[in-house]
C-alpha cells in the first residue's frame, strides 16, 4: 500500500523549482522575521504542536489520577486534589486557548489559504507575523503561571472562586487576553484576505469551502474575542481592586461573568469546530473524486453557523440562576444549530454518493470525523432539550460530548488537513501504512476514553471530581486505558510526519488529485506561491476536466 | 495602490468593529450594574462636573471637524493645511486631557475611587451593613466610579494613542509625503480618531446626564 | 428497555425522573436512529463506490428538492422537542405552596439545611416521601451547585442569591447529593445524603431532631439551644439586666415573682417557663415570654435544663 500517489491524481509534470519558499533564504533570523504566510503557518504548526503536547501530557495525568479512587500508583498515592485541580485546569487553558482556537486558522488556513485564493499572501503580512509573537507572548505568559503555581480555576474562570483563590490567576488572565488579540489580528487578516486578494476571475462562490469556513470562522473572531478581552480586564481588576462587578463580596453579579463569558466562549466553541468542518468539505470531494454536492448550502450553513453562535450562549447556563423565559429561549434558538450541522453531514455523505473513494490517510481521518461528528452532534440534542439538560449538565455527559465535537471532530479534522496538506508544506510524502495504523489507534483510543464518559455522565458523576464513587471505577479505568491508546496513536503519527521530513518520497505538485489552486503550485511552494498568476478556469471540485492519470 | 488602500480601509473598519465591541461590553456591564443599584448611580453621577464634561464633548466635536478638514485638505493636496489642521486636532485632544485632568484630580481628593479605593466622606444615602457590623455606603457607589474610571480611563488611553498617530501623520505630512494620489494614512487616522470621538459622545450622556 | 435506561440512568427517585427518563430514552432512540443512518450510509458508500481506476463520476452539483428536504424535517423535530423540553422544565419552574421549605446554606465543602421549626443539620436532609419538598438556597462564598443525581433535579448555589429547587421525593431510602459546580480542593468530597423515609419514619426523626443531641454533653447541647432558639435575646449569661432575669447563678435561688409568693428554680420550674412561660413570672418583669410549646423538643430541654444548672 505504499506509494507516492493517488491513483488518478495528476503528475506535476514540470521540473521542480530549485528555490521555494523553504531554502529561499537560510537561518533562524530569516523564519524569525518573515512575514511570508507559509512560514508563519509552518512556525504556528509547530507552535500549536507543542502546546498539544503539553495539553495532552496535562489530559493523561488527569485520566491518570482518576485510574482508581485511591490515587495510586504502585500502591502509592501520587496526586492531592489540588494537584489534579491545577492538571484539568492547565489542560482547558493550554488546550481550548494555545492549541484549539488557533490551531487550524492560524496554521493550516495561514499555510493554504492566500494559496486557495491564487494570491501572494495575505493582507497584512506583518501583522500576521505580529499576531504569531503576540501567541508566543501569550504562551510564555500561559508557561510563567504554570510554573509559578499553577492555575486552579477551570478554565472558565468562573467568579468569585476565580477572584479570591491563589495561584497565578492574573498571569494565566494575562496570558488569554494577549492570545485573543493574537486570534483577534488571525481573523482580521483573513476577513481583508478573503475580500480583496481573490484571484482574477474568483467570485465568491468559485471559492472553495475551505476558505468559505475560514471566513466565516473569522468573523466570529472579530466580533466575539473583544468582549472575552474586556470580560478578562475585569475579572483581572476585580482581583486586584475589588471593583465589584463580579465578586458578590464587593456588589458584584457573579451570573454576570458568566454571560460575559460565554457571550464570547460559545461562539469560540465555533471558531474551534466550523474550521474543521471546511476541512472536510475539502477531504471528501477530493478522495471520492467527486463534485461537491450542495455548494451553496455548506458555504451557507458556515456562515449560518457563526451568526448562531453568538445567540445560543445561555444554554451554558441553564442552571446558573438564567431566568426561565432565558432558558425557553436559549432552549429554541440551541435547537436551531442543528439545521446547518445536519446539512452540512448530508451534504457530505451525497458527495460520497455515486463517488471513487480511495482510503489514503486524510479521507481515513474524514470518514472517522463523521462517525465522531455523528455522535457529538446527536448528543448534543440532550442538551438542547431543557428538562435533560437539567440532569446531564455539569457532568461527564457535557464532557464526553464537546470531546466528541472538540477533540473527535476539530482535532481530527485538523489531523487530517494535516495528512492532506504535508505533501504541499513540506514537499515529502509521508508513510501511508503507518498514517493508517495511528488513525486506527487514535480512533479506537479516543472512543473508549470518551464513549465510556456518556455513561458515567447519564449516572450521575460530576465533572471536575477528584474523588468519585466505587461504582464508577471500572469505568473511570477503562477511560484511562482508551487514553494511552490514544496517546500511542498520536506518537505513532508524529512521528510518521516527523519521519517523513528525512525519507519520504518527494511529493508531487498534486499527489491526490485536488482541484482547488493550492495544489497548482509546486511541492513545496516558491516563495511568492505562484511561478505565474493563477486564474480560475473552472469551479472548485469540477472533475469534469480532470485528465484521469494512472502512473 | 487603489486596491492597497481599499484592503487597509477594509482592515482599518474591522479595527473599528473590535473596539465598538470591547466598549460595549463594558457599556452592557454598566447597564447591568445601573439597573441593579439605581439610586446609587443617579446620586454617585451628581458628583461628576457636568460643565467639564459637557466642556470635553464641545472640544472633541471641534476635533472632529478639524480632523475632517485635514483629510480634506490633504486629498486636495495642500499639505501645509493638512498639517495646520492635524496641529489643531492635536491641540484639542491635549485641551480634552487637560479639562479631563483637573476632573480627576478632583475626585481623587474627594476619595471617589473605584473598588477598594473608594473611601469618601460625601454623603450617600443607601446604606448597607457590612460583614462586620458596620452602617457602610452601598457598593453601588464605588461600582460606579470603577466605570467611570475603566471607562473614561480606556477612553483616555485611545485619546493618547491617537496624539502618536496624529503627529506621526502630522510630521509626514509636513515632509510633503501626501497627496490626492496618495491620503490612506490620513484618512485612516481618521476614522480612527472619530471613533475615539464617537465613543465620547455616547459616555458624556451615559455618567453626565443619568437621569 | 428498562435495562437499558437502568444502565445509562441513575435510578429513579423523584415524581419526575421518570419523565425526564422518557425524554432522554426518546432523544436516545432518535439518535441510535439517525447514527445509523448516517454511519450506515456512510459504510455503505464506502463499501459501494470504492476506488476503480478510471471510473468516472456524475457531477451532481445539488438537489434542491432533496436539500430543503433534509433541512425541514430535522426543524420540524427540533420544534417537537423544544415544546417536549420546556414542558417538562416548567413543570419544576415553579414549587406547590404546600411544599415543605427547607433552607439551604452552602459552603467550601459541606451543606447546611434548616427546616421550617428551626431544626438544623449538616450534610444530611431528612424528607417525608412524597410530599414536594422546596429547597431555597444560597451560598456563603463561592458557587457551588445542588445536585441530587437520583431526583433529576439540579441548581447552582449562588452568594448573594437565593435560588431555588424542587421535587416530591419517591424512593423511600438514602440518595446522594454531589455539589456540581466546581468549588475548589474539597469540591468532590461536598457531599450530602438524602434520607427518604416513611411520614411516620420521618416524624420520629424530626421529634427527636435527628441524632445531632447525641454528640454532645447535655451543657453543649444546652448553650447551642441557647443561642439558636432566641433565648440570649432577653436572657444574659453575665447577670445584666434585660428583657428576662439573666441566668447567671440563678439556679437554686428562691425567686420572687409577680404577687409576693417566691419559688425555687429547680427542674420543673424551668422546664415551667420554658412551656407556660406567664404562669409564674418573676418579679420587675412584663409578661412578654412566648410558649416554646412544640418548638423545643424534650432532648433540647433537658440541655437548656442542663446548661442553666452550670452557669454558677
Amino acid at each position: 500500500m505504499e506509494h507516492t500517489l493517488t491513483p488518478g491524481a495528476v503528475l506535476g509534470d514540470r521540473p521542480r523549482p530549485e528555490k521555494n519558499y523553504l531554502n529561499e533564504t537560510t537561518g533562524i533570523w530569516s523564519w524569525m522575521t518573515t512575514i511570508d504566510h507559509k512560514r508563519i503557518g509552518i512556525m504556528y504548526l509547530c507552535g500549536v504542536s507543542t502546546a498539544f503536547l503539553i495539553g495532552g501530557v496535562f489530559a493523561l495525568l488527569v485520566r491518570l489520577a482518576l485510574l482508581n479512587p485511591q490515587h495510586t500508583l504502585f500502591g502509592r498515592v501520587w496526586v492531592t486534589a489540588e494537584t489534579y485541580n491545577r492538571f484539568f485546569t492547565l489542560h482547558g487553558v493550554v488546550m481550548v486557548f494555545l492549541f484549539i482556537i488557533p490551531s487550524i486558522p492560524a496554521s493550516l488556513a495561514n499555510f493554504v489559504l492566500p494559496m486557495m485564493l491564487g494570491a501572494k499572501d495575505v493582507a497584512f503580512p506583518r501583522l500576521n507575523l505580529a499576531s504569531f509573537y503576540l501567541w508566543v507572548g501569550g504562551a510564555i505568559f500561559g508557561i510563567t503561571a504554570m510554573v509559578l503555581g499553577g492555575v486552579d480555576t477551570g478554565w472558565t474562570f468562573y467568579t468569585p472562586y476565580s477572584t479570591t483563590t491563589d495561584g497565578s490567576v492574573g498571569l494565566m488572565v494575562m496570558a488569554a487576553f494577549i492570545l485573543g488579540f493574537s486570534s483577534i489580528f488571525t481573523g482580521l487578516n483573513f476577513i481583508a484576505t478573503v475580500h480583496k486578494l481573490r484571484a482574477p476571475g474568483m467570485g465568491w462562490f468559485d471559492m472553495p469551502l475551505f476558505v468559505w469556513g475560514i471566513y466565516a470562522t473569522a468573523l466570529i473572531q472579530i466580533l466575539a474575542t473583544p468582549v472575552l478581552a474586556i470580560t478578562l480586564v475585569l475579572l483581572l481588576l476585580e482581583r486586584t481592586y475589588k471593583i465589584g462587578i463580579f465578586d458578590p463580596a464587593y456588589g458584584g453579579d457573579p451570573v454576570l461573568f458568566q454571560h460575559f463569558f460565554w457571550f464570547y466562549s460559545h461562539p469560540a466553541v465555533y471558531i474551534m469546530i466550523v474550521p474543521g468542518m471546511a476541512i472536510i468539505s475539502e477531504l471528501i470531494p477530493t478522495f471520492s473524486r467527486k463534485t461537491i454536492f450542495g455548494y451553496r448550502a455548506i458555504a451557507y450553513s458556515s456562515v449560518s453557523l457563526a451568526l448562531l453562535s453568538f445567540i445560543v450562549w445561555g444554554h451554558h447556563m441553564f442552571v446558573a440562576g438564567e431566568s426561565d423565559l432565558a432558558n425557553v429561549v436559549f432552549s429554541a434558538l440551541t435547537f436551531l444549530v442543528a439545521i446547518p450541522s445536519g446539512v452540512k453531514v448530508f451534504n457530505w455523505l451525497s458527495t460520497m454518493y455515486k463517488g471513487n473513494i480511495s482510503f489514503e490517510t486524510p479521507m481515513l481521518y474524514a470518514l472517522s470525523f463523521l462517525f465522531l461528528f455523528a455522535i457529538g452532534g446527536l448528543t448534543g440534542i440532550f442538551f438542547s432539550t431543557l428538562a435533560v439538560d437539567i440532569h446531564l449538565t455539569d457532568t461527564y455527559f457535557v464532557v464526553a460530548h464537546f470531546h466528541y465535537v472538540m477533540m473527535g471532530s476539530t482535532v481530527i479534522a485538523f489531523f487530517g488537513g494535516i495528512h492532506y496538506w504535508w505533501p504541499k508544506m513540506t514537499g515529502r510524502m509521508y508513510s501511508e501504512k503507518w498514517g493508517a495504523i495511528a488513525c486506527a489507534l487514535i480512533f479506537v483510543g479516543f472512543n473508549m476514553t470518551f464513549g465510556s464518559q456518556f455513561i458515567m455522565g447519564g449516572q450521575g458523576m460530576p465533572r471536575r471530581y477528584f474523588n468519585y464513587l466505587d461504582k464508577f471505577q471500572p469505568i473511570h479505568a477503562f477511560s484511562t486505558y482508551g487514553s494511552w491508546v490514544l496517546a500511542v496513536g498520536l506518537f505513532m503519527m508524529a512521528i510518521n510526519l516527523l519521519v517523513s521530513l528525512k525519507t519520504g518520497k518527494r511529493a508531487p505538485d498534486n499527489p491526490w488529485g485536488g482541484t482547488t489552486m493550492e495544489w497548482e503550485s509546486s511541492s513545496p511552494p516558491v516563495f511568492h506561491n505562484f511561478e505565474h498568476q493563477p486564474v480560475l478556469e473552472h469551479e472548485p471540485y469540477d472533475y469534469r476536466h480532470r485528465t484521469v492519470t494512472h502512473v | 495602490m487603489e486596491q492597497q488602500a481599499d484592503t487597509t480601509k477594509i482592515g482599518m473598519w474591522l479595527f473599528l468593529v473590535t473596539e465598538v465591541l470591547t466598549f460595549g461590553g463594558l457599556f452592557a456591564g454598566f447597564g447591568l450594574m445601573q439597573s441593579r443599584y439605581p439610586q446609587e448611580f443617579i446620586e454617585a453621577h451628581e458628583h461628576l462636573q457636568r460643565p467639564l464634561g459637557a466642556l470635553n464633548t464641545v472640544v472633541l466635536l471641534v476635533s472632529s471637524f478639524t480632523m475632517v478638514m485635514a483629510v480634506l485638505a490633504a486629498r486636495t493636496n495642500q499639505s501645509k493645511k493638512t498639517v495646520r489642521y492635524l496641529i489643531m486636532t492635536i491641540a484639542c485632544a491635549f485641551i480634552f486631557l487637560g479639562v479631563k485632568y483637573f476632573e480627576y484630580s478632583h475626585k481623587f481628593e474627594e476619595g471617589l475611587l473605584p473598588g477598594s479605593f473608594y473611601h469618601t466622606q460625601a454623603t450617600d444615602t443607601v446604606k448597607i451593613i457590612n460583614a462586620a457590623g458596620q452602617v457602610v455606603p452601598s457598593h453601588g457607589y464605588a461600582t460606579f466610579f470603577s466605570f467611570y474610571f475603566m471607562m473614561t480611563g480606556l477612553h483616555g488611553i485611545h485619546i493618547l494613542a491617537g496624539i502618536g498617530l496624529l503627529t506621526w501623520i502630522a510630521i509626514r505630512a509636513n515632509r510633503g509625503e501626501f497627496s490626492s494620489a496618495y491620503y490612506t494614512p490620513v484618512d485612516l487616522v481618521g476614522l480612527f480618531w472619530h471613533l475615539v470621538d464617537l465613543i465620547w459622545i455616547y459616555l458624556f450622556p451615559l455618567y453626565y446626564l443619568i437621569s | 428497555m428498562e435495562w437499558l435506561r437502568s444502565a445509562l440512568l441513575p435510578p429513579q427517585g423523584s415524581a419526575f425522573a421518570g419523565e425526564i427518563d422518557f425524554v432522554y430514552m426518546f432523544i436516545l432512540w432518535l439518535s441510535i436512529v439517525l447514527f445509523v443512518g448516517i454511519v450506515g450510509a456512510e459504510l455503505y458508500f464506502v463499501w459501494r463506490y470504492r476506488y476503480v481506476p478510471g471510473r468516472p463520476t456524475p457531477h451532481q452539483t445539488h438537489n434542491t428538492k432533496l436539500e430543503i428536504i433534509w433541512s425541514v424535517l430535522p426543524l420540524l423535530l427540533c420544534v417537537g422537542l423544544f415544546f417536549w423540553g420546556i414542558d417538562g422544565y416548567m413543570k419544576f419552574a415553579v414549587a406547590p405552596g404546600d411544599a415543605m421549605e427547607v433552607q439551604v446554606t452552602a459552603k467550601k465543602w459541606l451543606w447546611q439545611f434548616e427546616y421550617p421549626d428551626g431544626t438544623r443539620t449538616v450534610n444530611e436532609v431528612h424528607l417525608p416521601a412524597d410530599k414536594p419538598v422546596h429547597f431555597v438556597m444560597t451560598s456563603e462564598d463561592v458557587l457551588h451547585d445542588f445536585y441530587v443525581p437520583d431526583m433529576r433535579v439540579k441548581r447552582d448555589v449562588i452568594p448573594n442569591r437565593y435560588s431555588e429547587i424542587w421535587f416530591t421525593p419517591t424512593a423511600l431510602g438514602e440518595h446522594v447529593s454531589t455539589c456540581a459546580e466546581y468549588c475548589g480542593k474539597g469540591h468532590s468530597d461536598m457531599h450530602a445524603k438524602v434520607f427518604v423515609e416513611t411520614k411516620e419514619k420521618y416524624e420520629e426523626w424530626m421529634a427527636t431532631g435527628g441524632d445531632e443531641w447525641m454528640k454532645h454533653t447535655p451543657e453543649e447541647w444546652g448553650k447551642i439551644q441557647y443561642e439558636q432558639k432566641g433565648c440570649a435575646t432577653c436572657h444574659s449569661l453575665d447577670g445584666a439586666k434585660s428583657k428576662g432575669p439573666s441566668w447567671k447563678g440563678i439556679w437554686g435561688k428562691m425567686e420572687k415573682l409577680q404577687g409576693g409568693k417566691t419559688v425555687l428554680v429547680d427542674e420543673a420550674y424551668v422546664r415551667e417557663s420554658m412551656l407556660q412561660p406567664q404562669a409564674k413570672v418573676v418579679e420587675g418583669f412584663e409578661p412578654v415570654m412566648p410558649t416554646f410549646q412544640g418548638l423545643l423538643r424534650e432532648n433540647e430541654i433537658r440541655g437548656l435544663v442542663a446548661f442553666i444548672k452550670s452557669l454558677k
